[in-house]
């Protein structure tokens, strides 16, 4: 429908500017994470990720140090590299006395203080401080202001996968997901193969009945199977919740992959009939090749639904950090504890959906055909 | 034993008890109990072909009856009695939710979310749809409009937060009134009611994929016959939109709407990150969270509101399948 006619070129312009326009906004937030997560905590909070190619303009303070004293006529000098006596890097471009006013003088200019002697601080961080009187051990404090270049490191992740116990809330979520994914497949796969194509009595209710439950809220389920869980003795635990996933993603499996396998054509299964296969004959060897584009979309949704959940987690899981999924581990323990620490928050909430990405952009061909057999019938 | 080891045994359990049960169950049939050969041996296909349905559906149909089916019978009961589960309440659950502000609170703002977010997502969904169908790279938008659906809500949150954080050097919203001359920072989550929009927002901006691509598939399957002769006859492009083509996916578009809607009553993920249900923006999901581990009956009360709410879809799902089935 390229060259319709009446179609103005203006409009197919607005068109463009109007897409870009809303990709962009779609996908700020999460490019903001990313960028966020490569970069310095100090940095971080000194100027926003919109800012990260650029240098940081942060005031920092250091003390004269008294290492090498040395005497010109009556005044006794100490000089030296403010940068070798704080944390700061990069180019000074002020400095200070006082702590209210640490950029009070603008570097390479001489500072008088109160007690007669004077400071100089160049901008590559050499400082020359002059005073009538001894200044004993303890040097005079310096405040200044620094540009620091922008610093990309993988130090969060660092500091996220080792010392806050992302590794193992990733392995804890890779363990929850992935039998959590495969069993239902199995399952409905059985269950939607006998509702396409074996004829029993009681047939269309079972159908109707997988509708009805794929719409129940996960909330009703709970505390009734939670107390059950407890009464047969497999309380909070991974067993428990690959159970509750299972039963939870049944009804959407068994829909999706029934729709799909009615569709066969009923020639192949027929004549495989003829030819004397029995139905498990058929279903292995006919029916489950065939179905692979279906159960490749409903094993994404699983694997997406799973991966990212916070709810079954968080009731059917026991609340020890070493049981801990991702998502929880984020909502309960990291929002909390570091709450204020922008950096190791994005490179978490990174760490938790940069598998979720890979499967998303690999396999959105399935994905979506899943979305359009559930969802257009 | 390292956490990697274990989960590679566990999957190796759980998925060959499965593989193990489906074959096992079917050699048992077909050569124990009713063996194709002997005197009866017509008879036995028959049977077992006649059970063998039930063992396929066995696993499904006890796994979805106890985690879904049971629970709704089991809430129901649970709901009449008080935290300890031994004492009879009747209706107490029920009082107490319509007569405490909380409640009232999270059902007000869960009508809210009801209203907003299925009407955004599916109003950006459609934009998205529409303006992406022409262009060159419009599969490439689409495949990012798209994804946010692969994040979780917990991350999405912590996404938005880096958006409406109180500080102009890290959130975007504080950082463009900055630029527009505003001096101090609004945390943008505790001004009241307006709040309530900042957290649908998140939602909005993760189901406008899921609308997009549903509406983008039904919009390509319009005859294309039916556009050419409202072109011919003069219409203009927002005309073709709302006159030809919209009227025509009317069907899908009731689904998508439904499909969110459903969601935005199971969701508690953005609010629980975000707020933690303070500042008025609890909502039901939210709300019965705050009960859960503490007074299972109330739990259950409001988990059965919010089944209340789900059942007039569910019937209407039933009615329409069964129509389709027909």
């Amino acid at each position: 429908m390229d060259n319709i006619a009446g179609q103005k070129s203006g409009l197919s312009w607005a068109v463009n500017i109007a897409v870009v326009a809303m990709v962009l906004v779609w996908i700020i937030p999460t490019v903001g994470l990313l960028v966020s997560s490569f970069r310095d905590r100090d940095q971080i909070s000194a100027s926003g990720w919109w800012q990260a190619p650029f240098s940081v303009e942060q005031t920092y303070r250091g003390r004269v140090s008294t290492d090498h004293p040395s005497r010109d006529g009556a005044l006794y000098v100490l000089s030296g590299n403010i940068f070798d006596e704080s944390d700061a890097s990069g180019t000074l471009y002020a400095f200070g006395t006082t702590g209210r006013e640490p950029t009070a003088f603008a570097a390479g200019t001489q500072a008088p203080l109160p007690d007669g002697a004077t400071l100089l601080v160049a901008a590559n961080g050499d400082y020359r401080y002059a005073s009538p009187e001894d200044p004993g051990t303890r040097g005079p404090r310096i405040y200044f202001g620094a540009k620091t270049p922008p610093q990309f490191s993988l130090d969060n992740y660092r500091t996220v996968l080792r010392s806050d116990g992302m590794d193992r809330a990733f392995f804890n979520t890779l363990t929850v997901t992935i039998p959590a994914t495969i069993i239902p497949i199995l399952i409905a796969a059985f269950a939607a193969y006998a509702l396409a194509w074996m004829e029993f009595p009681g047939r269309g209710l079972l159908i109707a009945c997988v509708v009805g439950l794929l719409v129940v809220p996960l909330q009703l389920a709970l505390v009734p199977l939670l107390n059950l869980h407890n009464k047969i003795g497999i309380g909070q635990s991974f067993l428990g919740i690959w159970l509750a996933h299972t039963g939870f993603g049944l009804p959407l499996a068994i829909y999706l992959l029934r729709n799909y396998m009615v569709g066969l054509p009923r020639d192949i299964i027929e004549s495989a009939k003829v030819d004397g296969a029995t139905d498990f004959q058929i279903f292995t060897r006919i029916v489950l090749p065939l179905s692979f584009p279906a159960l490749a979309s409903f094993a994404i949704f699983q694997f997406l639904w799973t991966w990212n959940d916070l709810l079954v987690a968080k009731v059917f899981l026991p609340s020890a950090d070493e049981s801990k999924v991702m998502t929880v581990k984020i909502a309960d323990d990291l929002l909390g504890s570091r709450g204020g620490d922008w950096g190791i928050l994005a490179t978490a909430a990174f760490v938790s959906i940069a598998v979720p990405l890979i499967v998303f952009f690999t396999m959105q061909r399935y994905l979506v055909r899943g979305l359009l057999a559930g969802s257009v019938k | 034993m390292s956490p990697l080891l274990q989960a590679v045994l566990t999957i190796a359990l759980g998925v060959g008890g499965c593989v193990g049960y489906f074959f096992g169950a079917n050699l048992v049939l077909d050569k124990v109990l009713f063996p194709a050969r002997g005197p009866h041996l017509a008879r036995n296909i028959t049977r077992a072909n006649m059970i063998r349905p039930w063992v396929f559906l066995f696993p499904a149909i006890f796994a979805s009856g106890l985690y879904l089916a049971y629970p709704v019978v089991g809430s129901f009961f649970r709901s009449l009695y008080d935290r300890t589960g031994s004492t009879y309440v009747g209706t107490g659950n029920y009082t107490f939710l319509f007569s405490d502000d909380g409640f009232r609170q999270a059902l007000l703002n869960n009508f809210l979310w009801l209203l907003v977010v299925p009407a955004g997502a599916t109003a950006f969904g459609l934009l998205a749809a529409q303006l992406t169908d022409r262009l060159r790279w419009g599969n490439f938008a689409k495949s990012l409009i798209f994804m946010p659906m692969a994040i979780s809500f917990v991350g999405a949150s912590l996404i938005w937060k880096f958006v409406y954080a109180n500080d102009a050097d890290i959130g975007l919203i504080n950082a463009l009134r900055a630029a527009l001359g505003a001096n101090a920072a609004v945390d943008v989550l505790q001004i009241p009611f307006w709040n309530n929009f900042f957290l649908m927002l998140i939602l909005v901006w993760i189901q406008t994929g899921f609308a997009m691509v549903i509406l983008s598939a039904a919009l390509r399957g319009i005859p294309e016959e039916t556009v050419e002769a409202a072109i011919i006859d003069g219409a203009s492009p927002l005309q073709i939109f709302f006159r030809i083509k919209a009227p025509q996916i009317m069907g899908t578009i009731v689904v998508v709407w439904t499909t969110i809607t459903l969601l935005t009553l199971k969701i508690f993920d953005i609010v629980y990150t975000m707020t933690g249900g303070n500042f008025g923006t609890e909502i039901l999901p939210s709300y019965m969270m705050s009960f859960m581990f503490k007074d299972d009956g109330r739990a259950t009360s409001v988990a059965f509101v919010i089944m209340v709410l789900v059942l007039p879809v569910m019937i209407w799902n039933i009615r329409q399948s069964r129509k389709e089935m027909r």
